[in-house]
């Protein structure tokens, strides 16, 4: 679980503070399947990374899963990244110069885990990969780069997945395909999943969207999909 | 990241971007085969005279005058199991030059050598074998017969292969019989000693030399004393002070010096091993240059894989994962370098020894403790400028790393 009790994070730019989340109150339970929208500069960047434990907020409480992220060390917070986040980015991140099966991999070899070979096919199985395990991303579509994206947030098993306009660099068909892997995915093992974006046709998978604005949320609604 | 994934994802990245990696390390590799080649030379020189130094013999007193004079009762006066218990053989020797000459079928010929007035122990003390026919004898000393003994350079420079045993030769004006040739001593850096003509050294005193004393005792220029036991160097050289300094009836300074080969052969070593490093520092400069290079390239790797590392911490990666595979791209290339270096270096050694050294006595020697030496300095100049790059890596926030273009 989720929880974000009057969150502020501040930059400083010289002598300017910019507050690019002012009182941030956000409370996301398991399974949930989250929209945020907003316009650019409406914070929700900000709150993404703070969600991801890229970033500590600068004032507030956050708590995920029980524990406090507020004061942790780098090295806690790089282990709740490996083991309790996923990422899929809008330009997919991966290494150009490793294999599908090696950036999967990845989490896992920071996770010192046993057998990540085998974990890792098994996860680009889960997202219809099982037959491109020996490509570079170089060599794939970008709709097959999200999904090597997808595998390798899932592989550790996190709690969260968060994506940051996963369908941003992605042609419609493709956007499609990905927004239905990440709802099934959802659905079947249950992964709470935030998803930054524009497009409305997108945010309709989510059964809950927050609206994002001057850093704060103005609006937090349930849609009931069923 | 277990230790072995993050060397076989360091060996990745070196190897992914060959021509760069292989001009980085090319500072190294100079440097290192500077290293080896440079010092196999002071090594080559250092081995060389420390071989010829050894041939005299390490457990060997040379006694020449200083000031006073020395005579074959005092060599004789060694030889005494009581006052002298550590010392085995003496052989006192008289030195000069002369002309050698034979006339035969052929014509005549005439060499310039040194001559060398023995005794038997002579043999023992320098460690000299016969090839052909015998040494100087006792009843040859105390004859003081015309007797000759040849090095084997001198014997074939008068007799041009021929057996020279039983032959005639001429000395100095005085024909002396040759009983035997010595064997080559060869190797050594200075190849004198197969040049000279050996005879007793009562001939040298009163057939061939000029001064004789009063007294009709024999004075002697150096007297050789073999030491039974290496060990017990510094008692002999007591035991021979003791001996001379009561024969010469001596309170205050001595009139003779004992020189002991073992001192001579540090001292020689201390003075090459000072050459051989300042050689080695020289070229080690090089190696930092080296190491700079490889920092500047670290750097422009960490600024280029900046979104790399970014996404490396998104996905779990501590500061220490980011150091560690950052140094260790760094000590790879290095230590690459420095293996490479070690080669190419045994390999200018090995082509200078047929090239510049050919007619040379001096070899190259590649020792493996410069080898270790230069490869461990490579590893640690793969250390020294590869922490900062990485640390600069591991320092880098995630945010800002993945937003980088």
């Amino acid at each position: 679980m989720i929880e974000l009790v009057n969150v502020t994070k501040t930059y400083r730019m010289g002598e300017v503070e910019i507050g690019a989340l002012r009182g941030v109150n956000l409370t996301v339970y398991d399974g949930e399947m989250v929209a945020v929208m907003g316009a650019s500069g409406s914070g929700k960047s900000t709150l993404m990374n703070i969600l991801g434990c890229l970033d500590v907020p600068t004032s507030g409480r956050y708590s995920l899963d029980g524990v406090s992220i507020g004061r942790l060390s780098d090295s806690r917070l790089a282990a709740i990244r490996n083991r309790k986040i996923g990422f899929v980015f809008q330009s997919y991140n991966l290494l150009p110069r490793l294999t599908a099966e090696l950036n999967v991999e990845l989490p896992l070899l920071y996770a010192r885990k046993g057998g990540s070979a085998r974990l890792a096919r098994e996860a680009l199985g889960r997202v219809g990969l099982a037959d491109r395990t020996g490509h570079r991303p170089t060599e794939m579509s970008g709709g097959q780069q999200q999904r090597v994206a997808i595998a390798r947030a899932l592989v550790n098993e996190p709690s969260i997945l968060l994506a940051d306009e996963p369908t941003g660099n992605l042609d419609s068909r493709s956007s499609l395909e990905i927004i239905e892997l990440l709802k099934e995915l959802n659905q079947q093992s249950g992964i709470t999943i935030i998803i930054v974006t524009h497009e409305e046709d997108i945010a309709g998978f989510a059964e809950r969207r927050i609206l994002m604005r001057d850093g704060e949320i103005v609006n937090d609604e349930r849609v009931g999909t069923e | 990241m277990s230790p072995q994934r993050t060397l076989l994802s360091a060996l990745q990245s070196v190897g992914s971007n060959k021509l760069r990696s292989l001009l980085t390390l090319l500072g190294i590799v100079i440097g290192v085969a500077a290293v080896i080649s440079l010092m196999s030379i002071g090594r080559g020189v250092q081995e060389s005279v420390t071989s010829f130094i050894q041939e005299l013999g390490t457990n060997t007193l040379f006694i020449s005058p200083s000031g006073g004079s020395l005579t074959l009762d005092d060599a004789y006066a060694l030889v005494d199991p009581v006052l002298a218990p550590s010392v085995d053989k003496v052989a006192p020797e008289i030195n000069s030059f002369g002309d050698v000459t034979t006339i035969d079928d052929f014509g005549a010929r005439s060499l310039s050598v040194g001559i060398t007035g023995v005794t038997p122990e002579y043999q023992d003390v320098r460690d000299y074998r016969v090839a052909n026919g015998s040494f100087i004898s006792i009843p040859h000393v105390s004859a003081a017969s015309d007797v000759a003994v040849l090095g084997s350079q001198a014997a074939v420079d008068l007799f041009l292969g021929r057996n020279p045993v039983g032959q005639t030769i001429t000395i100095n004006g005085r024909k002396m019989t040759v009983v035997g040739v010595l064997e080559s001593r060869g190797g050594g850096a200075f190849g004198f000693e197969d040049n000279s003509v050996l005879i007793p050294i009562t001939t040298a005193y009163r057939r061939i030399g000029a001064d004789r004393s009063v007294e009709g005792t024999v004075t002697v220029d150096t007297i050789s004393v073999l030491v039974g036991d290496v060990d017990n160097m510094e008692r002999a050289e007591g035991e021979v002070s003791r001996i001379l300094r009561l024969r010469h009836r001596i309170t205050d300074e001595d009139d003779f010096e004992v020189r002991n080969q073992q001192q001579a052969l540090e001292a020689f070593q201390d003075t090459t091993q000072a050459f051989v490093l300042f050689l080695g520092s020289i070229a080690g400069i090089s190696l930092i240059v080296g190491g700079i290079g490889i920092m500047n390239i670290m750097l422009v790797s960490v600024t280029e894989r900046t979104r790399e590392i970014g996404i490396r911490k998104a996905v779990g990666a501590r500061r220490w994962d980011i150091l560690s595979q950052f140094v260790l791209e760094a000590v790879l290339l290095s230590l690459g370098g420095g293996i490479i270096g070690v080669l190419l270096g045994m390999l200018v050694a090995q082509g200078m020894n047929v090239t510049l050294l050919a007619q040379e006595e001096i070899r190259t020697v590649v020792s493996t403790d410069i080898t270790a030496l230069a490869l461990g300095v490579s590893m640690l100049i793969g250390l020294v400028f590869g922490i900062y790059p990485a640390m600069r890596a591991a320092a880098l926030h995630p945010i800002e790393a993945l937003r980088y273009e």
